[in-house]
């Protein structure tokens, strides 16, 4: 096991190679010839000196350390990863997507615009929104543009004075931070023992120098801003405008619209609802819509259908200008736009009731073994929380860690931070009732460790290559690169 | 968990020591057990204004980042340096090595509103 773990640099051995090359037949160059001399190394690189096969083994172990949809059960709250269904990756690798270079003619891509204007259109449907643009390249970027569309608004209309952007407790760190980046301040609305917003403090917030109210619904507890359309009113009649960060749409697809709601810009993470890779590999897409009156503002080119085809339209006046090279990640777009047609709406709104049947049958077999803050119907995730176990000794953490004895990635944990020792958990649609059972006997299993046996929680986990890390110093005095070491002899 | 009692205790786990005219202020030694292992601290800078109940900065643990609150309003006139390579000393001594900010008060009377060991330890005794 401890070989298992060497670096590559650290099984590399004078002399050893992993290939052998002919001769040249033909004379060899000098590097001075074709290098100016001071671009020269002046020793030679350390790179590893291992066979191949020795750099094979090495990999392919590591890769074998992974933990992804693909191979097992991965409930992390908020985040939404689901299974992304193979023919998605078909369609994306189709030579004439695959190959296509941006900066040909538009003439010659004349499907992909298309593809992207028809998935703008779905995306459209979806939202209840005016129009879409495909351009940010993640949520965190979707939310960023979304603030600076709202931005643009206010200052046309010479309303100088906007600038705060209300976000809840309960809200993803990225919404008071993209306030921030976009220039403005975030300020924090409260959330009521139901865990929803207060909607008397919202009222006090609201005024001249609210820009906007940034909202996930339903929220990262899980649950549904029954008041929305009122918290809208309010928010509207300051003057104000809603953004809707669409991390949780899983929970709503064809039973409500943002749009419905009174919200004016939306963002949706393709990565999360609709099926392309997340995480690690991604990238991530993150477009974003909005409400006719912000049309104006939205990110130069916008795709236009014409009579002659589709093109690149780049004349928008008061645009706040291109946000992503060329026009976002298309061969994720090109995966997004294969699930929504391979679904079709009767299987999104499919999608929804089993991401949310899912998280309430999980909810009710752990409710007799954890703490329960909130205690209503959820949506498609819900949060613990292990205050029950934490008197005994085992902390939420621990309870994550001791996951991983049990081949599951944990769930997401200590957030949303207005719940104590938080655990998040969403299954998504795409597991079987089989898994779900199997996840729930382990939590339970685990509640009964922390009350007979904690320590085997607290040391946890067993069985995975490495135990408990010490992220402790890691963060305070992190090593960043290897360094050789006196050579050992062998 | 031994409070000094000539302290003064905010909600939001800062301790505010009077030093006739300036205050210290810190964090509680029940904030950083429910933080767990700090990792860095953000503070002001020497000048800055804080208000009261507003962010004046932030900790960062293994597990969370958190705000810091300002228990009153004031301007920072020294901030503890040394939490910049050693934040472990949130952990070790919150309520002496660990001292954050130095603060002329705007308003001295801002201290009535805060609580008293007393106060403070059964609100924490109730989380």
């Amino acid at each position: 096991m401890t070989k298992d773990q060497a670096l590559i640099f650290e099984l590399s051995r004078e002399g050893r190679t992993g290939h052998s090359l002919p001769d040249m037949d033909v004379e060899a160059p000098a590097v001075e010839d074709l290098l100016p001399g001071k671009f020269k190394r002046k020793e030679p690189a350390e790179l590893p000196q291992v066979s191949e096969l020795q750099l094979v083994r090495h990999y392919t172990a590591l890769s074998r350390r992974n933990h992804g949809v693909d191979s097992g059960f991965y409930p992390l709250g908020s985040c939404t990863m689901k299974y992304n269904p193979k023919v998605n990756e078909d369609a994306a690798r189709l030579p004439g997507f695959a190959h296509l270079h941006p900066y040909q003619p538009e003439e010659q891509i004349q499907g992909a615009l298309e593809l992207m204007y028809s998935l703008q259109q779905s995306l459209e449907a979806v939202t209840g929104m005016d129009q879409v643009t495909l351009q940010p390249a993640a949520g965190a970027h979707g939310e960023w543009t979304g603030l600076m569309l709202i931005r643009a608004y206010h200052e046309a209309n010479g309303d100088h004075g906007r600038t705060k952007v209300i976000v809840p407790d309960s809200a993803h760190g990225t919404n008071p931070a993209s306030a921030v980046v976009a220039g403005f301040e975030a300020v924090t609305v409260r959330s009521t023992e139901e865990g929803l917003v207060d909607l008397e403090h919202l009222r006090e917030l609201a005024g001249s120098d609210t820009a906007a109210l940034m909202l996930t619904n339903p929220n990262t507890l899980g649950l549904f801003e029954r008041q929305i359309v009122e918290m809208a009113d309010i928010i509207h009649e300051a003057g104000g405008k809603l953004y809707y960060d669409g991390a949780n749409s899983n929970a709503i697809l064809g039973m409500t619209r943002p749009g419905d709601m009174g919200f004016d810009v939306v963002h949706l993470n393709l990565h999360k609802t609709f099926t392309t890779p997340h995480g690690g590999g991604g990238p991530g897409s993150g477009p974003v819509g909005v409400k006719q009156d912000l049309v104006p503002y939205l990110p130069a080119p916008v795709i236009r259908k014409a009579q002659h085809g589709y093109t690149f339209h780049y004349d928008i006046p008061e645009t706040i200008g291109r946000v992503k090279p060329f026009y976002g990640n298309f061969g994720i777009n090109v995966r997004a736009y294969t699930y929504i047609r391979t679904m079709g709406p009767e299987g999104l709104r499919q999608v929804s009731r089993q991401a949310v049947l899912n998280a309430n049958y999980m909810l009710r077999r752990l409710e007799p073994h954890f703490d329960t803050p909130y205690t209503q119907h959820c949506k498609h995730e819900f949060v613990l929380s292990g205050k029950r176990q934490k008197k005994l000794g085992v902390r939420t953490l621990d309870i994550a860690k001791r996951l991983l004895d049990f081949g599951y990635h944990p769930p997401t944990i200590y957030f949303p931070v207005n719940v104590e020792e938080c655990l998040m958990i969403e299954p998504t649609e795409t597991e079987s009732k089989e898994t779900l059972d199997e996840f729930c006997d382990a939590m339970i299993q685990i509640a009964q460790e922390a009350e007979s046996n904690p320590e085997i929680v607290q040391d946890a986990p067993h069985t995975t290559v490495v135990g408990r890390m010490d992220e402790t110093t890691a963060a305070r005095k992190p090593v960043l690169r290897w360094e050789k070491r006196e050579t050992v002899s062998t | 968990m031994s409070l000094p009692a000539d302290y003064k205790y905010s909600k939001e786990h800062e301790w505010v020591k009077d030093e006739g005219g300036n205050v210290r202020i810190g964090i509680t030694e029940f904030a950083q057990s429910e933080l767990g292992d700090i990792v860095f601290v953000e503070l002001p800078e020497v000048g800055d204004e804080i208000t009261a109940d507003e962010p004046f900065g932030s900790v960062e643990s293994v597990k969370t980042v958190s705000e810091l609150y300002a228990p009153l309003s004031g301007k920072v006139v020294e901030i503890n340096e040394e939490l910049e390579d050693a934040p472990e000393l949130v952990n070790e001594s919150p309520f002496e090595k660990a001292w954050m900010i130095i603060v002329e008060p705007k308003d001295k009377s801002d201290m009535d509103s805060l609580m008293d060991a007393d106060a403070y330890k059964q609100m924490t005794d109730q989380e």
